[in-house]
């Protein structure tokens, strides 16, 4: 069974059409790469998961998407307990300006937990599940806003991780940060798509063909080709596919 | 090539911004000069630890905390009102309401900030005070919570117009953060925006205080003029500012300790307003910085 | 950012959880309420008022003078000397506020200076109205003997609201886009030439706003003139700034503050007329206002 289903979804934000018919399924823990050019709509079906896009007034969804089986978009579905199912790490890191402990335990508090020493094991296992307790077990009362870029980044995952999502939605989560906190960031990832089911929106194609299992590729809304990564990079069926890859793609 | 017309309106350009700091000076001044004379007479610590506050009586007392709790009581009654409700309806402005609404919403609240204090003073004597004694029958004439109530009212604005503004200025990508986590509005609202606002959330509440505290109208038509040693709301009491019109009002011969007193009870005013005026100054740079 | 702040943060806490608790999210609603409460409450005063004082509205009230029957009191001197004192502040404190707010914007460069001139601003429209009432009793009446006069008044409430042009023709000066003075530096002229021909003409608006409001505020103001010995028994016009006077806050006061329960109408139809009049100005500000915001929109 699938993970997250993507059925015949289209996206308007007012008039204009954004996503064109995607058809797209991912298997559990799995990591899959949306790549494509700017503008191609990759981070708008990533928030489609997450129903993030609703925040934005005007915007419209027709078709359907499942996870676990089930609709997102049924009229019986809480859209708040959907996004602590589904959880998202951004491009630029977000940190609250609260220490590191109270961003892990924003989560958690949210939920209605405030049992200081469940919340003292859960900030402890999330920080170890990125790597990040060893370096700020020290500094667990300090802002969190004192952390390095990729030390922020990976916060944002263990606040994400803290809600106990079953899906994590990254979008460009490495853009921001240096070449070694980017290496640091795709060993985590690959460490987490043992627990997590993944879809990673990239521009960086390496970066797409190191850590994913299967690619998409999106082109104006569109998707031209998903297939598993190895093939995807080196043997793609569609042409527009390996231009972008070979990089003779004009972006118009 | 600087012409000479220039080159004068150029100082007098100059003279003005010396000239701004020439009103503060002479604030203090006046005041330190005047009050100088009446402390020349009374000591100092009867002034600030006396009980009773009686220059006019056989029994002189030039104690300050009559009118200092009088002057607090009646702030913070304000402050009572004002500060969940200014709070409250921050949030919704900031968080909740689409721009329409908060289009006539803000010119609204600004308009109970541009009402004359009188007309506050008014209301309170002729409608809220009656109010109250039909509500709680032992109230007074005279009573602090209803100039209380009636400035809560007055300061509200400055509450919500600094505060909403403070909150709106957080980043959308924390409150983005928090909704993808699952947050309800009022989660984000009251556990992302609220905490990240704080520095000018506080600087506007602390400004609110200072501005009831140097109320005077309000006051001086529904308070009453006895001053006393009591938190009672139920009882007419006086504040600094009030005791200030009360004096100038009447025949006090102008010189002399009793007269000096307005001078007194002024720079302890000052003082205190100042005081609160510039940690609410400097939370405000802080919260800034901090957004930069 | 303290830690003293982030225990603070926890007792925010609490309260949204007990809020949480309460399972459904209606704040959406409440804050309509309160928001609602707060309007109408503005709303409830003006048609309390007007209820009240208009009985007393007529020709009489209008041309009357002060005196001890109450249906015969009438608001003229006090008007006439809302209105002597409305231009007086005007004339004073629109060329100071908007010298010293140029000064401040465009002239001052070292940034501490720059910083203490503006916490002085902000000190000085923070400063109790009672307290410049002891300021021009001292300086204006007394010092320079100027007596209990229009004058006297208006230079004390000049300084009160000082504060608020000079924020005003501040902001004003920042409306201004860079490329206008930019052009005009970039053909020679002066810091003042750019500044009086290009600059101001276009935040101009926005400084005459910022002055009627402060207007608004000055002509709303008892306390000041309380302390500086103001009387309500003023059985004339004021025919020159020098002479003894009234205006319709302090007169309000006094009829207030009077035991017959008739004064009271009195109070209430000249609060008609003070909000009348106040409300005037602040609408004439912020329209002149919204323009001025949309032509430099353009």
């Amino acid at each position: 069974m699938y993970k997250i289903e993507v059925r015949e979804v289209d996206f308007w934000y007012g008039s204009s059409q954004v996503l064109h018919r995607i058809y797209l399924e991912m298997a559990p823990n799995t990591v899959t790469a949306l790549i494509g050019p700017s503008g191609c709509g990759k981070s708008t079906l990533l928030r489609v998961l997450n129903r993030m896009n609703e925040l934005i007034p005007g915007s419209h969804l027709r078709g359907d998407v499942c996870i676990d089986g089930r609709s997102i978009y049924g009229s019986d579905v809480d859209v708040y307990e959907l996004r602590k199912r589904v959880g998202m790490v951004f491009q630029k890191p977000n940190p609250f300006p609260k220490s590191v402990y109270e961003n892990v335990a924003f989560g958690l508090r949210i939920k209605g937990i405030n049992h200081r020493s469940f919340i003292d094991e859960k900030v402890e296992r999330t920080l170890r599940q990125v790597f990040l307790w060893e370096e700020v077990k020290d500094k667990l009362h300090k802002p969190a806003l004192a952390l390095s870029g990729g030390q922020q980044q990976r916060l944002c995952i263990a606040r994400a991780l803290a809600v106990e999502p079953s899906i994590l939605l990254m979008d460009e989560p490495a853009s921001s940060l240096d070449p070694i906190s980017t290496a640091k960031l795709e060993e985590l990832i690959y460490e987490l798509k043992q627990t997590y089911t993944i879809v990673l929106v990239t521009h960086n194609m390496q970066q797409a063909s190191r850590t994913s299992d299967r690619t998409a590729f999106l082109y104006k809304g569109n998707l031209i080709e998903y297939a598993d990564t190895a093939t995807f990079f080196t043997n793609p069926s569609s042409q527009s596919t390996q231009d972008y890859i070979t990089g003779r793609f004009r972006n118009e | 090539m600087k012409r000479p017309a220039e080159k004068l309106i150029e100082a007098l350009l100059q003279l003005s911004g010396w000239l701004t700091l020439g009103i503060t000076f002479s604030v203090i001044g006046v005041l330190l000069v005047n009050a100088w004379g009446f402390f020349s007479s009374i000591p100092l610590l009867d002034f600030l630890l006396g009980t009773r506050w009686t220059p006019f009586s056989e029994q002189q007392a030039f104690g300050m905390w009559p009118l200092l709790l009088g002057t607090l009581l009646t702030a913070l009654l304000a402050m009572a009102l004002a500060l969940p409700l200014g709070l409250l309806i921050s949030i919704y402005l900031s968080e909740y309401a689409n721009s329409s609404w908060r289009q006539v919403a803000r010119p609204a609240l600004d308009l109970l900030s541009a009402i004359p204090t009188v007309v506050y003073g008014f209301l309170a004597l002729v409608f809220v005070t009656p109010a109250l004694q039909f509500f709680f029958p032992g109230i007074e004439r005279f009573n602090a919570l209803s100039p209380g109530l009636v400035m809560g009212f007055m300061i509200l604005p400055i509450i919500t117009s600094i505060s909403e503004d403070a909150m709106r200025s957080v980043p959308a990508n924390l409150r983005e953060a928090a909704f993808a986590m699952g947050a309800s509005r009022w989660q984000v609202a009251w556990r992302v925006v609220l905490p990240a606002a704080f520095n000018g959330v506080t600087a506007a509440v602390i400004l609110a205080f200072s501005r009831a505290l140097g109320e005077t109208m309000i006051v001086s038509i529904a308070a009453g003029q006895q001053p006393s040693f009591t938190l009672n709301p139920t009882v007419a009491i006086q504040t600094a500012s009030s005791y200030i019109i009360q004096i100038s009002l009447g025949d006090v011969s102008r010189s002399g300790t009793e007269y000096n007193t307005i001078f007194a009870v002024g720079i302890g005013l000052f003082v205190l307003t100042f005081a609160l005026n510039n940690l609410s100054y400097w939370l405000r740079n802080r919260f800034k910085q901090i957004q930069a | 950012m303290n830690r003293q702040f982030i225990k603070m943060f926890e007792a925010f806490d609490r309260f949204g959880d007990w809020y949480d608790r309460q399972k459904r999210d209606n704040f959406a609603i409440y804050g309509l309420v309160f928001t609602l409460f707060v309007v109408s409450i503005v709303l409830g005063l003006f048609v309390y008022v007007s209820i009240a004082g208009f009985p007393r509205l007529g020709s009489r009230f209008f041309s009357g003078y002060a005196s001890r029957i109450p249906e015969q009191a009438g608001i003229l001197p006090a008007l006439i000397g809302s209105l002597w004192v409305l231009v007086l502040v005007f004339i004073i404190s629109f060329p100071l506020g908007l010298a010293a707010g140029i000064q401040l914007e465009k002239y001052v460069t070292n940034t501490r200076w720059a910083r203490l001139l503006e916490v002085n601003i902000t000190n000085l429209a923070g400063i109790p109205s009672v307290i410049y009432g002891l300021l021009g009793l001292q300086f204006f009446v007394r010092g320079m003997a100027l007596g209990e006069s229009v004058l006297g008044a208006s230079l004390t409430l000049s300084l009160m609201v000082l504060p608020l042009v000079i924020v005003s023709t501040r902001e004003a000066l920042r409306m201004v886009p860079n490329s206008v003075s930019e052009a005009a530096y970039a053909l020679g002229a002066t810091k003042w030439q750019t500044i009086w021909y290009h600059a101001l003409p276009i935040a101009f608006p926005g400084v005459v706003s910022g002055v009627l409001l402060a207007i608004s505020r000055a002509i709303g103001e008892a306390a000041p003139l309380l302390v500086i010995g103001a009387v309500a028994f003023v059985p004339f016009s004021p025919a020159s700034i020098f002479d003894y006077f009234t205006v319709l806050p302090v007169q309000i006061f006094f009829w207030a503050t009077k035991p017959q329960a008739s004064f009271l109408i009195n109070a209430s139809a000249a609060i008609l007329v003070l909000l009348s009049l106040t409300l005037l100005l602040n609408l004439l500000a912020v329209r002149i206002r919204e323009r001025w915001h949309k032509r430099i929109e353009s």
